[in-house]
């Protein structure tokens, strides 16, 4: 049982995080078309920046500086490359993603370096645990599942309550209406690649002490997130998370079943099942009518 | 339009005879051992070009399509069976003449192993059907899913070589020995038969693209560039542009396949780093710098840039260099950097000769 619980926690722990590239993803995909490449980076990058600024401020305001740091990235990625290529197809501009990408990582090797890092513990150290029902657990895990899931609550009333937020929403759902009722539709896709990026920096932080910080831990986060993304149904935020949360748990568990060389192997098994099976994603809709020309 | 003169083929031929005699001349003839290698690399972009030029679609697996081929060509003609002589399984193989014997180099007696030839049909056969199984979910569907399924196939092959003992781990496999061909042709790294095995390497890559452009100029070529303009349109037009795509995606990951298993036994050897998502990325960035739907310029392209970076002139930014080229070339002239500069090359030309059609073009 308290190895059940073990598996349990660590599945949810890690499928948080792999939930938040996934709703990175979904912003961006459904403001732009585009599957962004560069989300794990964003990750990546979110962790890095926090761990540089350690030593110059206190924890929280490092975390925060970095996720602000990180989103303007995300922004400026979006104003100063994608606005400027509006004439281009999808391919060419998920193609600039795979180079964006490459370049963050190349940058981080030569700002950084290849050494494994980790910001410190947000509360207690490696050793302290808590246990819950027989298992033991890293103070560590619940300031993950608490700061993912008062992410995902925040961006949810975002979308939901606010103007920007519905003006968001309109534009996924049809870019030509939104704009004939008088949203900028340029602005929002700046807010979503902002949005997407500071999500990601905030669950790089957050993970950082337990699963550590490497400059090319992105592509690996990108995959999985995806695959999150595409089990939950692409073009929604919130089944993201449940699609996250699955293949965390599957790669928990995988590792009683199978060596824990091929624990990754599951997530792309996931992947390639869900398009072999139900591409629309568990909680999607087939597209059916709907024709969006890739 | 383009002058008849201007083929492609014999222009190629001509300069790589030329870069051959020029080496052979200043006394580099150690180039070529680079050249030979960049178009081997040259030859896995070509096939990409035809996926992400043609059929409009990007495999981040091509690095990994290498390095299967390479892998299975190393490891099969390298792992001694001579442990099993008796099973029936490698009598078997052993009627079948696909087993060779040759002298071990460090020990004692003899090596019983897959001779090359068979080993590559392995190394083809195999990846075309990795290429089926992966190809077949991700390209039913409308959208770039490929780029996904491909990019975690890749992850998963690094991982496997990286962690693999008898895959050699981090070192790889080394000491593959030598594919004679015949005519006494081998595909081997001894500075012998350097000035053989580049012909050899260029005439398997003119062969490649020439195959290639068949295939474009064809029934199954034109509905690829259906499928590139409008996919539901070409659906309509009673495509079956699941079947196209994956058709395409298939040959160009065997081709990949097979320049891993050339330059295995050429390098005598081949490591994890074949592997590795960086260079698939790269890959796709030589097909982008190529002109994505130009099979001749992706060739010259990736060939001239691959031979820069094995010779080391990107320094440490090797990989940063690539992803900025695929960038500036993207954003900038998404058909690659070829045909606006000949299109400005052909605009000189014609006001340098008299401006007659630059005159008309004008009025």
């Amino acid at each position: 049982m308290s190895q059940f619980l073990q598996y349990l926690f660590s599945g949810v722990t890690v499928g948080s995080v792999y939930a938040v590239v996934a709703i990175g993803f979904n912003l961006i995909y459904s403001a732009t078309g585009v599957l962004n490449f560069a989300q794990g980076e964003f990750v990546m990058l979110g962790g890095m920046v926090a761990i540089s600024l350690m030593p110059l401020m206190p924890l929280p305001l490092a975390v925060m500086v970095a996720v602000g740091v990180v989103a303007c990235c995300g922004c400026l990625l979006e104003v100063a490359l994608f606005r400027r290529l509006r004439s281009h197809s999808v391919l060419h501009l998920v193609i600039i993603t795979i180079g964006v990408s490459i370049l963050i990582q190349e940058a981080a090797l030569h700002l950084w370096d290849e050494k494994v890092r980790s910001l410190p513990y947000f509360t207690g150290n490696e050793v302290s645990s808590v246990t819950v029902a027989g298992a033991s657990l890293s103070p560590q895990v619940f300031w993950v599942l608490g700061t993912v899931a008062l992410g995902v609550a925040l961006l949810q009333g975002f979308t939901r309550c606010t103007l920007s937020g519905r003006a968001m929403r309109a534009c996924s759902s049809n870019p030509e209406a939104a704009m004939l009722v008088g949203i900028n539709i340029r602005t929002m896709r700046t807010l979503a690649f902002g949005l997407s990026a500071g999500l990601g920096a905030l669950a790089g932080c957050v993970i950082s002490p337990i699963a550590m910080t490497h400059y090319d831990m992105g592509p690996e986060l990108a995959i999985k997130g995806f695959a999150a993304a595409i089990l939950g149904g692409l073009g929604n935020p919130m089944a993201a998370v449940v699609g996250g949360l699955l293949v965390g748990l599957l790669e928990a568990f995988s590792v009683s079943l199978v060596p824990s060389a091929l624990k990754d192997v599951s997530a792309f098994a996931v992947l390639l099942l869900v398009l072999f099976l139900r591409p629309h994603g568990l909680l999607g809709r087939p597209s059916g009518t709907a024709v969006r020309e890739a | 339009m383009k002058p008849r003169w201007l083929h492609p083929l014999p222009v190629v031929v001509a300069t790589v005879i030329g870069f051959q005699l020029a080496t052979a001349a200043a006394g580099k003839s150690y180039y070529l051992t680079q050249m030979t290698m960049a178009v081997y690399y040259a030859v896995v972009a070509v096939g990409l070009s035809l996926v992400m030029g043609y059929a409009g679609q990007i495999s981040l697996g091509h690095g990994a399509f290498f390095a299967m081929g390479g892998y299975i060509s190393a490891l099969l003609t390298t792992h001694d069976l001579a442990a099993w002589k008796t099973a029936g399984w490698v009598r078997w193989l052993e009627g079948m003449g696909v087993l060779v014997v040759r002298p071990n180099l460090y020990e004692v007696g003899d090596l019983l192993t897959v001779a090359p030839w068979a080993a590559f049909g392995a190394a083809l056969a195999v990846t075309g059907g990795v290429a089926v199984v992966i190809g077949f979910p991700s390209l039913r569907l409308k959208g770039l899913y490929l780029a996904m399924a491909t990019l975690g196939f890749g992850l998963i092959v690094y991982r496997i070589v990286l962690g693999n003992r008898l895959l050699g781990a981090a070192d790889g496999i080394t000491g593959v020995p030598e594919w004679s061909l015949g005519f006494g042709l081998s595909v081997s790294g001894r500075s012998g038969v350097r000035v053989s095995n580049y012909y050899l390497a260029w005439a398997l890559a003119l062969g490649v693209v020439v195959l290639l452009q068949n295939i474009v100029g064809s029934r199954v070529g034109r509905a690829l560039r259906a499928i590139h303009d409008r996919e539901t349109a070409a659906n309509a037009m009673g495509v079956n542009t699941a079947r196209v795509k994956l058709q395409a995606f298939v040959v160009s990951a065997v081709l990949a396949a097979a320049a891993g298993s050339f330059l295995t036994h050429y390098n005598q050897g081949i490591g994890p780093s074949e592997a590795s998502a960086l260079k698939s990325v790269r890959y796709v960035a030589l097909v982008a710098a190529g002109g994505m739907a130009n099979l001749w310029g992706t060739l010259l392209v990736s060939t001239a840039l691959n031979f820069l970076s094995l010779r080391g002139y990107f320094g440490t930014y090797d990989h940063a260099v690539f992803g900025v080229l695929l960038i500036v070339i993207i954003t900038l002239a998404p058909e690659g950097p070829l045909r606006p500069l000949g299109e400005a090359m052909r605009r000189a030309w014609r006001s340098v000769s008299g401006g007659k059609e630059a005159g008309r073009g004008a009025a």
